[in-house]
């Protein structure tokens, strides 16, 4: 199975996720740079973290006019999996693949920690090893990670439900404490309404190895490998 | 045209600008007087330091480059190189807190990439006034957001580091920012030009106005019109330098390069004429062709520029479209501004115009040494004694934690160790260290705020840990011993996640030079630090020296910053200071001797900094910290933390700390040495001896521990057990502290936090 890992300029969490699929999972990785125009017959598609471009107009603004994404659009189109992971969530969002936006975070500071997220639907390619309700230890490591959208987009999410991710604590309640950003009703991650894009801001790519502290994020990356494994998804680049 | 006024604002004296008529056979122009003012500015031409650190040991196995290049590198087996070093960004910082510190953190990693490594982590030193004064706060905030916002955005991870606050300071507040990188250890790439004919690129960002004379501003002292220094301090593009990372580390594997270097202080100038003095050959470059981002700039103005984010290359006869594709892929344009000749000058031109034209050594190895005079300071003889019997009782002693408490009057040292714990130097740097990102790179196995920084190197089995310390108290009141002390502090660290040390780097911030005083002092913590290093087997690999960090006359501490580098040949053998597992042994390697010179206890309790720093014997440190890395290699210890600021007391509170609030209990002897009992309590529980590591063993393991340190010669005994929610301390057989983890813990991770919180209300 192959993972394509896209490359902006200035992304910094390329060689985590390709180590994480490659090595950790023991899947093939490829990177593709953003100028390129071709995913190469990948099975999934990674959007990784870092500061595209700079992130200096607004996170992931820049990123999604890089030729590659108009070919990750058409790829999530026929229903392929693509994973944004804090900056690639933001590509996402910038991009319109996933709704709503990000604001800085309530401290107004970077925040790197260890946070709690618990798992709140399974028929995603990238949930459907997990438990529901599962709560999964995954740090995080962003400044602008706290999501927002409208009322009535919430609740539409919450209807369709689209929210995939919720932080909080390491009983997988949902309180104020728990929710290291901001973010509207404790989103940390979401989907499309045809459930293959998925965007998470905690990195599951750091949490892929105990020596690391958590191998929770494990879980996100098996999933989509048993999706695919299983014909659950057929799509391919 | 050049007069004494001109001289004065080159920094220049006349002796220095007869030299330079001398070294030209005619007078200078002012293009060439700008080059040789920044050239032999103290930042650049290290011409105090130098006859200091030449005594400085270099040499050994392990050691692939010393001192000379952009920075150090050790072998750590399987081909690979750690390539590494630390340096100061103190006088930007202080004038512009956020670009000086995050410039630092940029001018760092490219003297790391420069070699040809990949840069793989980041630490840093920083010291500020109390946290109380009025400045600190802004300067901290700034500081660490600055390092957090150029560390972050190029995916570096800052792994460690330390955070001091103390009075000398607050007009001289210290950033030393360390790097350390990874290279295949037959690759590493040299700041070389060679070969006559071969191109000379110029690649990244334009060059500006800004930071002109940013070298010269480094060595001179600052008084009120500093803030006016403002254009001085460069402005960093993160973006920029991960372009430049990346693009760099493709064009080294290409094998197309001669050499390379980055423009840091002194910019164009210092480039050119260290490249051609190293390859022994000559760079001749026309400024017309620098990419610039200003109008009108003059050649004096492009020479001298510091704008960030710029390297200079030298690409083999061939080559150059293979390197010009390499950059264009990154968006980036290489410029081709020059060539290597064989006459050994620096040539500079402006089209056809002949600007400047200077032999490269009379800019690099013949710049003026100063053996400056030096005279042991007045202050040394009062400030050394210390009377612990005329101390007086202290207020703290025996006071309540809380209204009511009756705790107090049988643990009568709880109050002292909850404000020990919430000392700003002492308490948790989490507000920091939360907003670096330290995990980015996915090779982080030892956390911030557990002593070194331990990073894994994928595709082996080993490990990299490295810490930065350093203590101006200890070298106000001793600099010999208290450098020693600082080259001890940062090896032990590393010993204590049961890493063998290698090599160390070191920054060295100092005051004025002219002064005698100063002067001694530099020479003597060189010396300390050369006596330590040579015991303890880590050569100096390379550093930094900071000079005229004085503001209105008045000079810092002398503070040597020490980084260590060490090897983990199993990185699944890494241990921290946390204790791991209840009802293990807790056992004391080392022993203490009630010293509190220059201890965080007189400092607090008493106001006072006095007294002599504590006693290093070197060569019991070395067996110690051999020791240490033998038992946890054989993984007969579950835990090893260091103690230091704060004592005993406060290093079993750490110890127990991030744990699920397991505590601990132990037993410890008097150290007698005052009349007064509770001096005697306090000086056993917050004494800073040195050579002491608090370990944590399987009571199955006790005894081969114990021998192991017997045959090591290393005192050793068991002081207690691991378990419980509290930590409970026995001097001299009564209970003098008894307090619950959570609630020690809670004093230690807030304090922080409820600085910042207090200055928002």
């Amino acid at each position: 199975m192959k993972f394509a890992v896209i490359v902006f300029p200035g992304s910094n969490c390329d060689e985590d996720a390709y180590h994480a699929a490659q090595d950790v999972l023991g899947q093939h990785a490829e990177y593709i740079w953003h100028k390129d125009t071709d995913l190469k017959g990948a099975d999934v598609v990674i959007l990784p973290g870092g500061f595209a471009h700079g992130d200096y107009l607004r996170t992931g603004a820049m990123a999604r006019f890089s030729p590659i994404m108009r070919e990750v659009q058409a790829f999530a189109n026929r229903g392929g999996p693509v994973l944004g992971i804090c900056n690639g969530f933001q590509v996402l969002l910038e991009a319109g693949l996933l709704p709503g936006a990000m604001l800085r975070n309530r401290s107004l500071k970077f925040q790197c920690e260890q946070v709690h997220i618990r798992v709140e639907q399974t028929d995603t390619p990238f949930t459907s090893a997990c438990r529901k309700g599962q709560v999964l230890q995954i740090p995080i490591a962003h400044g602008d990670g706290n999501y927002f959208a409208d009322p009535d987009l919430i609740a539409r999410l919450e209807k369709d439900r689209q929210v995939i991710f919720r932080y909080t604590n390491r009983a997988g309640e949902v309180i104020d404490g728990a929710n290291p950003n901001g973010s509207a009703a404790a989103i940390a991650g979401l989907c499309n309404e045809r459930r293959n894009i998925v965007g998470l801001m905690p990195h599951p790519e750091r949490a892929c190895e105990s020596v690391l502290g958590s191998a929770d994020g494990l879980v996100i990356f098996r999933s989509v490998v048993q999706s695919i494994k299983s014909g659950a998804l057929v799509a391919r680049a | 045209m050049i007069d004494s006024r001109v001289l004065e604002r080159h920094g220049l004296t006349p002796t220095e600008y007869e030299r330079i008529e001398q070294f030209l056979g005619r007078e200078p122009n002012l293009t060439e007087l700008g080059i040789f003012s920044v050239m032999w500015s103290e930042h650049c031409s290290y011409k105090s330091s130098r006859v200091h650190l030449k005594t400085l040991p270099t040499e050994g196995p392990q050691v692939l480059q010393g001192p000379g290049e952009n920075a150090g590198a050790v072998d750590i087996g399987d081909g690979l190189a750690a390539i590494f070093k630390i340096e100061s960004h103190n006088h930007p910082s202080f004038i512009e807190p956020y670009q000086g510190a995050a410039t630092g953190v940029g001018g760092i990693i490219r003297d790391i990439f420069t070699m040809g490594a990949r840069p793989i982590a980041l630490l840093n030193s920083l010291r500020f006034g109390s946290l109380d004064a009025p400045a600190t706060p802004r300067l901290l905030e700034g500081v660490v957001s600055g390092i957090a916002g150029y560390g972050n955005s190029i995916g570096i991870p800052t792994v460690g580091g330390e955070i001091v606050f103390e009075p000398c300071y607050a007009g001289n507040p210290l950033v030393n920012v360390f790097c350390l990188g990874i290279a295949a250890a037959a690759d590493i790439v040299k700041g070389v030009a060679s070969g006559v004919g071969n191109a000379v690129y110029y690649v990244g960002a334009k060059t500006g106005r800004d930071g002109i004379h940013g070298a010269t501003m480094a060595s001179a002292e600052f008084d009120d019109k500093s803030a006016e220094k403002r254009p001085a301090v460069q402005v960093g593009d993160p973006f920029m330098e991960k372009l430049l990372l990346e693009a760099c580390l493709e064009v080294m594997r290409s094998d197309a390069l001669v050499g390379i270097q980055d423009m840091g202080a002194a910019g164009l100038t210092c480039s050119t004429s260290e490249m051609g003095s190293r390859g022994g050959a000559g760079v001749e470059i026309d400024v017309s062709l620098v990419p610039q981002r200003e109008t009108g700039m003059t050649p004096y103005e492009i020479m001298l520029s510091e704008s960030q984010e710029r390297m200079l290359l030298v690409v083999k006869r061939g080559r150059e479209a293979e390197v010009e594709r390499i950059f264009e892929k990154w968006d980036l344009h290489a410029v081709r501004i020059g060539e290597v000749t064989a006459n050994g000058r620096l040539r500079v031109k402006d089209r056809s115009a002949l600007v400047a034209d200077i032999p490269n050594r009379a800019l690099t190895d013949e710049a003026p040494v100063y053996r400056r005079p030096m005279t042991r300071p007045g202050y040394l003889a009062d400030v050394q004694i210390l009377d612990l019997d005329r101390l007086g009782a202290s207020a703290r002693w025996g006071e309540s934690i809380a209204p009511g408490d009756d705790v107090a009057s049988i643990a009568p040292g709880n109050h002292v160790l909850l404000m020990l714990l919430a000392s700003p130097t002492i308490a948790s740097k989490r507000w920091a260290y939360r907003q670096y990102d330290h995990m980015v790179r996915t090779n982080t196995i030892n956390l911030p705020g557990k002593g070194a920084g331990v990073v894994r190197i994928k595709g082996t089995k080993r490990a990299i840990a490295m810490s930065v310390d350093g203590n101006g108290r200890y070298c106000y009141l001793d600099p010999k011993r208290g450098a020693m002390l600082a080259v001890a502090e940062a090896s032990r660290n590393v010993a204590c996640t049961g890493a063998r040390p290698l090599g160390a780097t070191n920054c060295l911030n100092f005051g004025n030079p002219e002064r005698p005083a100063i002067m001694w002092q530099f020479a003597q913590a060189v010396e300390g630090i050369g006596a330590a290093c040579r015991a303890l087997g880590v050569p100096i690999t390379g550093g930094n020296v900071s000079l005229y960090n004085e503001t209105d006359g008045k000079a810092i501490y002398p503070t040597p910053v020490i980084g260590v580098v060490g090897l983990l040949e199993h990185a699944d053998r890494v241990v921290s200071s946390r204790f791991r597992e209840s009802g293990d042994a807790v056992v004391l390697l080392g022993e203490g001797r009630g010293e509190l010179g220059g201890s965080e206890y007189l400092k607090l309790v008493y106001d006072q900094v006095r007294g002599v720093p504590p006693l290093l014997d070197l060569e019991r440190e070395r067996a110690l910290q051999a020791l240490v890395v033998a038992l946890a290699d054989e993984r007969l210890i579950r835990s090893a933390g260091d103690c230091s600021d704060g004592g005993l007391a406060v290093t079993l509170a750490e110890c127990c700390f991030d744990g699920g609030e397991m505590g601990t209990e132990v037993s410890i002897d008097v150290e007698c040495i005052a009349r007064d009992g509770h001096i005697n309590d306090a000086a056993a529980l917050f004494g800073e001896s040195a050579s002491r590591i608090v370990v944590s063993a399987a009571v199955d393991d006790v005894t081969q521990v114990l021998e192991r340190a017997a045959a090591a010669h290393v005192p050793a005994r068991v002081i207690g057990q691991t378990g419980g929610n509290r930590l409970r301390i026995a001097v001299g057989g009564r209970i003098v502290i008894d307090v619950l983890i959570g609630e020690a813990e809670r004093a230690w991770s807030a304090a922080i936090d409820l600085y910042f919180a207090k200055q928002i209300a």
